[in-house]
């Protein structure tokens, strides 16, 4: 048995040298020509960037995007017919599936952060958000120095949950941290009482918040602690396709198609639950972000 | 594939400041083995009741343990504990279910944990040891009965040291599945060894040191449990018998 492990496990780092040392140009394009096949992440409800609709069509924000990309490399490798294969992805298995080059690309709500770029690869940015809090509108909860002693819900293994860990115990917030498996469920808990604020990236919050019972009873609160960027995940070290993926979202927002998309999935009714509208606007980040794409990390 | 590993990771302290990403790891194993073995010790307390009953000549007695086997065992785990942890407490007048709601967070998904996995474990277990007993050959019963026992001395003396030796291997692989089982207390937000392991996987950007790691641990409480039974076995045979004398 132990023998076996081992054998496994040094077959998997002797893979991981393998790949590295015959890096070519572009190992995605390759693997896409050769299958006339690209895959890509979706996500079943990270709205209004990648989710199912009422019809049980693929759409948001950043699911455009991916078509986008996706036309790109039909151009460019001149594959007309190529085949989009889509896999369900869930913020658990996204990075794995990236970096084990299951997934060619994977645009929805990921961060992009240092600690992943160990991992994977990230495109040019394309949308910024911030963790905020989630409250009822009667709550005592204005901002994060009111958390102390309450119960705050967040959900397991994202930055915002490491981001409310790491301030709990440097700035000694005192907050109660309570931890779910998914965004519905964190909203449940506080509908339900268990928790008295669910903390969030907004727009996150805004979709929760557009999506439930009562859309009045609740209010999204909180200074904008820190800045996330939002990227398309792609593999390590592959020169190649990033130029793809980077070009043509760059192309997008200096186009301006890039903001009519923020429209039309932020500011508009979106096929969710008989047409809800997240109103959001357009943040002075995000404009700037339009006019000089880039593909930096906030952390 | 293209995968920075680093089997050091485990040494490095976490980004949140909370002490070694390994300290973590074994955090979330303190609570898979206060879950399961907490599960377990009731679990076999209750399938013992309900899988004797199920032998019982008593219609209500024997409908009762039917239904609860039926209902336990046949609803997957994870949507009795979502039942447990976000509808009973609504089901419940109110301030029962606001003082659930408002205890210690941490203790209150335990419980709710240990609730669930306990009876749905039982309801299991509880076939085994109506299988059990029921392969013990109807003549030993009525032996005892024609030697003046009563239905509880016929059970204690002559059925169940026979049955709970027969037992033995079915309710270890019930040991065994309680220890895998009891990472469903993830879904409701307990980080136990599995959760733990999703989530510092997340925060290190090291997914497969984390799950290699896990995995291990995982092996190393289920061998060392088929030993434990193996030895149970062993200390409780009786000379000269396969399982039962018949």
């Amino acid at each position: 048995m132990y023998r076996i492990i081992t054998k496994l496990l040094l077959a998997a780092a002797l893979g991981g040298f393998a790949g590295t040392a015959h890096a070519e140009e572009s190992p995605t394009l390759e693997k896409i020509r050769a299958k006339n096949e690209i895959t890509v992440g979706i996500r079943e409800g990270s709205l209004p960037f990648n989710y199912l609709d009422d019809n049980n069509e693929q759409d948001g924000y950043s699911w455009q995007i991916t078509l986008r990309i996706v036309d790109a490399v039909k151009e460019k490798l001149g594959l007309p017919d190529l085949a989009v294969k889509r896999l369900m992805v869930s913020p658990a298995t996204r990075i794995q599936l990236v970096a084990n080059q299951t997934l060619d690309l994977e645009c929805s709500s990921t961060t992009n952060n240092t600690e992943r770029q160990k991992q994977v690869s990230y495109g040019n940015t394309f949308y910024i958000v911030g963790p905020r809090l989630l409250v009822d509108k009667g709550s005592t909860i204005r901002n994060w120095t009111d958390l102390k002693d309450k119960s705050v819900v967040v959900n397991a293994g994202t930055t915002a949950e490491k981001l409310l860990r790491t301030m709990n115990s440097e700035k000694d917030w005192g907050a109660n941290i309570l931890l779910a498996k998914e965004a519905s469920q964190g909203f449940m808990m506080v509908e339900t009482g268990r928790a008295d604020a669910a903390m969030m990236d907004d727009t996150g919050l805004f979709g929760l918040v557009a999506r439930s019972k009562e859309p009045q009873r609740w209010e999204v609160t909180g200074d904008f602690l820190r800045k996330e960027a939002y990227g398309c995940m792609l593999r390590k070290d592959d020169a190649g396709f990033k130029e793809i993926v980077d070009e043509t979202i760059a192309g997008m927002m200096l186009s301006g198609e890039m903001e009519e998309l923020q429209k039309k999935y932020f500011q508009q009714p979106i096929a969710v639950k008989g047409g809800i509208t997240l109103g959001v606007p357009l943040s002075d980040e995000m404009k700037a972000l339009y006019k000089q794409p880039t593909d930096a990390a906030y952390d | 594939m293209n995968y920075s590993w680093d089997w050091l990771i485990f040494l490095q302290p976490s980004i949140t400041g909370e002490g070694a990403y390994g300290y973590l790891l074994l955090r979330g194993l303190l609570w898979t083995l206060a879950i399961s073995s907490l599960s377990w010790v009731l679990a076999v307390a209750i399938a013992a009741a309900v899988g004797i009953a199920r032998t019982l000549d008593f219609v209500v007695l024997r409908f009762l343990a039917a239904t609860y086997v039926n209902i336990f065992r046949n609803i997957p785990l994870l949507v009795q504990l979502f039942l447990w942890y976000f509808v009973v407490p609504e089901l419940l007048p109110t301030a029962w279910g606001t003082a659930i709601k408002r205890m210690d967070p941490l203790l209150n998904q335990y419980f709710t944990v240990v609730v669930g996995l306990t009876l749905y474990t039982a309801a299991k277990a509880s076939e085994h040891i109506r299988s059990g007993i029921e392969s013990v050959s109807a003549g030993q019963k009525q032996a005892g009965r024609s030697l003046g026992l009563t239905t509880a001395q016929s059970y204690r003396y002559v059925i169940l040291p026979q049955a709970m030796r027969i037992v033995i291997p079915p309710m270890t692989s019930d040991f065994l599945n309680v220890f895998k089982n009891s990472s469903v207390a993830l879904t409701i937000g307990l980080l136990e060894l599995a959760g733990a392991t999703y989530q510092l996987s997340e925060f290190s950007a090291q997914p497969f040191e984390f799950f290699a790691a896990a995995t291990l641990i995982y092996m190393m409480i289920t061998y060392t449990v088929i030993l434990l039974m193996r030895a149970v076995e062993r200390c409780t045979r009786i000379a000269g018998s396969l399982g039962a004398a018949s």
